[in-house]
């Protein structure tokens, strides 16, 4: 099992090699001159001749992409054109509002789309098994932006149960202090109960826009799992024992049917979490992907390579370790 | 060899292709997936017939922002401009893309993939390298890096969107390419001497057809939703253009989507449509073309 950690470990470095020589290779591929480019078309010659000094951009084209890896290495990203912040730091100050979102997204498509997909298969072709099919269809079909956008004006401007954007109500601040960036579980950490039902309800909208897809995939893949498994020989057997039928299907099928989900929703949870700009941008969420949309528009470009190879690169890991964590589920697969 | 006559051979091809049409009409989803392809098709094609107005211009102030009446059915936008005939223009708009990019990606990718499983070797590891990295990237970042790159305009759209595509028809097209240079009757055919062109072409490449326009005609779904959320991120078609991602954002941006709802409500419900025909046929070509995947 180690040996093959190691492997996998050491067959990512290519994949990573690749991943910034491609973001590098496209920086380099904007018709014109970089520097103009970064500095914006206000920049007086001397100042762009000073930031080509400044940036290495005389070097050779080699030379440059081993900087820009070294500092990558060193988690220099360079700085804001606009804000003139680190983008490191940003990295650092967001990252913990994306991941809370992202788990909360994956919780939610968990939570209905389990569930949903069990009674769909044990009921199957009834009018729950179609209801449930075609509204996952639905789902996976629309765009999560504009779900986002109907949430916000059904619950939080018609409705007004629930608050729009942001993570926490600013105005009455509830005294509350983060400890890890991850809110939820700071508040429940200083007992601060008040902020945490606000931070719940902050979180409710977004997650339920960014879990949709998740949800009907895993639905539909829930569905197919059990289908597989409940006509298999052991069911029939467990039931000729005369288990009682929710027995048979929570203890002896689903442990079964889990594993392709489980894979799926690891597989989710990084492209969720890179899908995010577009929901973030709608919630006003203080994460990564709203930060990249903040950039795009700025033409902030250091923002936008810094939080692509981010992004990219925990995406990459973040599968690698749905990868590994299939021995745990199930121990019939051997590491070679 | 004997060969066969050309009404023996025309016969026995068109009977897995009744098989395939009667197992098509069979599935439900498949029908109306085809039904609503059509559908959006046609109204795609004859737009500029029925509505013969510029979206992108034709526009009246006055009455920019007012509800959906008898006037303007679906309600007009903050150019002033009729949502009907935008939304319709902006599925024209949206097929042309979608159309555009999956087909670049599918010939680029399948070309790819076959050089790769068939000749193997160096080719075939720096293809697959290639195809680990754009599939290391999360799609939408990946079409974000190249459109930043490439400037936001629909052309930029559509070569984002395809290069997403492409190492996904890599993948599959080499999967099936390893497997099928080895069976027999492609051994049969080399062992007559045929060209590895022909082999491809002639032999090859029919025979992963049905797993290719499956994966085609799910990805026309994807690329719509990819290629809105660009327009929607700012980084598609500039306004006026009536692209629905573009018209979703100005919507977004200018402020007005939650006091004029129906300036968001339609153009997604439009994208939203698009992408389930796409996918109902997608799901129908796949119980019909390859029983087995859906068992």
């Amino acid at each position: 099992m180690l040996r093959y950690i190691v492997r996998r470990l050491l067959g990512l470095v290519p994949v990573f090699l690749g991943i910034t020589l491609l973001v590098f290779t496209l920086l380099h591929a904007i018709p014109g001159d970089p520097a103009v480019f970064l500095m914006g078309e206000r920049a007086t010659p001397d100042q762009i001749a000073a930031f080509r000094e400044q940036m290495g951009l005389n070097e050779p084209l080699p030379i440059q992409y081993l900087t820009f890896l070294g500092s990558l290495l060193r988690l220099d990203f360079g700085n804001s054109i606009v804000t003139g912040i680190p983008i490191a730091a940003e990295i650092g100050r967001r990252w913990a509002a994306s991941f809370e979102l992202t788990a909360s997204a994956v919780l939610f498509s968990i939570l209905v789309g389990v569930p949903a997909g069990i009674i769909a298969a044990v009921r199957k072709n009834s009018w729950v098994d179609n209801l449930a099919m075609t509204v996952s269809l639905v789902g996976v079909s629309m765009p999560v932006y504009w779900l986002g956008l109907l949430l916000i004006y059904l619950f939080a401007v018609n409705l007004g149960w629930l608050p729009p954007s942001g993570r926490i109500g600013i105005s009455e601040g509830f005294g509350f202090q983060p400890i890890t960036g991850f809110y939820v579980l700071d508040a429940l950490l200083r007992f601060n109960f008040t902020a945490l039902r606000d931070i719940l309800a902050h979180l409710i909208l977004p997650a339920i826009a960014l879990g949709t897809i998740p949800l009907a995939i895993v639905a539909r893949l829930t569905r197919s799992a059990m289908l597989e498994v409940l006509s298999q020989d052991y069911i029939r057997t467990a039931r000729a024992k005369g288990l009682l039928e929710r027995w048979v299907i929570l203890k002896h099928a689903l442990k079964n049917a889990l594993l392709p989900v489980i894979t799926i929703i690891g597989l989710q949870f990084g492209t969720l979490l890179s899908s995010a700009v577009l929901t973030e941008t709608i919630f006003s969420w203080p994460g990564i992907g709203e930060w990249i949309y903040g950039g795009i528009l700025a033409r902030d470009y250091p923002v936008v390579q810094g939080g692509v190879v981010f992004v990219s690169i925990t995406f990459v890991l973040i599968n690698l370790l749905v990868d590994l964590s299939y021995a745990f589920f199930d121990p019939r697969i051997q590491y070679k | 060899m004997e060969t066969l006559s050309p009404e023996v051979s025309t016969q026995a091809a068109s009977k897995p292709l009744q098989r395939v049409y009667r197992q098509f009409l069979k599935s439900s989803s498949g029908r109306i997936g085809l039904f609503l392809t059509v559908a959006l098709l046609l109204l795609a094609v004859l737009a500029p017939l029925i509505r013969p107005y510029d979206a992108a211009t034709a526009r009246n102030y006055a009455s920019r922002l007012s509800p959906p009446d008898l006037e303007f059915w679906l309600g007009t936008d903050g150019l002033g401009r009729d949502m009907l005939t935008a939304i319709w223009y902006g599925i024209r708009i949206s097929l042309t893309i979608s159309l555009i990019s999956v087909g670049s990606g599918l010939l680029i990718g399948t070309f790819l993939g076959m050089v790769a499983g068939y000749f193997r070797g160096w080719l075939e590891t720096v293809i697959g390298w290639v195809t680990d990295i754009l599939l290391a990237f999360p799609p939408t970042l990946l079409a974000i890096a190249v459109v930043t790159v490439t400037g936001p305009s629909l052309p930029s759209v559509m070569i984002a969107v395809g290069v997403v595509q492409i190492p996904i028809f890599i993948r599959l097209t080499r999967s099936m390419v390893l497997s099928l240079r080895e069976q027999d009757f492609i051994q049969t055919v080399r062992a007559f001497g045929a060209t590895s062109d022909r082999i491809i072409i002639s032999h090859i490449l029919p025979a992963s057809l049905a797993p290719l326009i499956v994966q085609a005609t799910l990805a026309l779904g994807t690329a719509t939703l990819e290629a809105a959320g660009l327009g929607f991120l700012g980084l598609g078609a500039k306004p006026p253009t009536p692209e629905l991602g573009t018209m979703l954002s100005d919507s977004f941006r200018g402020g007005y989507s939650l006091s004029s709802p129906w300036t968001i409500v339609f153009p997604g419900l439009a994208i939203t449509l698009i992408v389930l025909a796409f996918n109902l046929l997608g799901d129908g070509l796949r119980d019909s073309l390859d029983p087995r995947a859906n068992r």
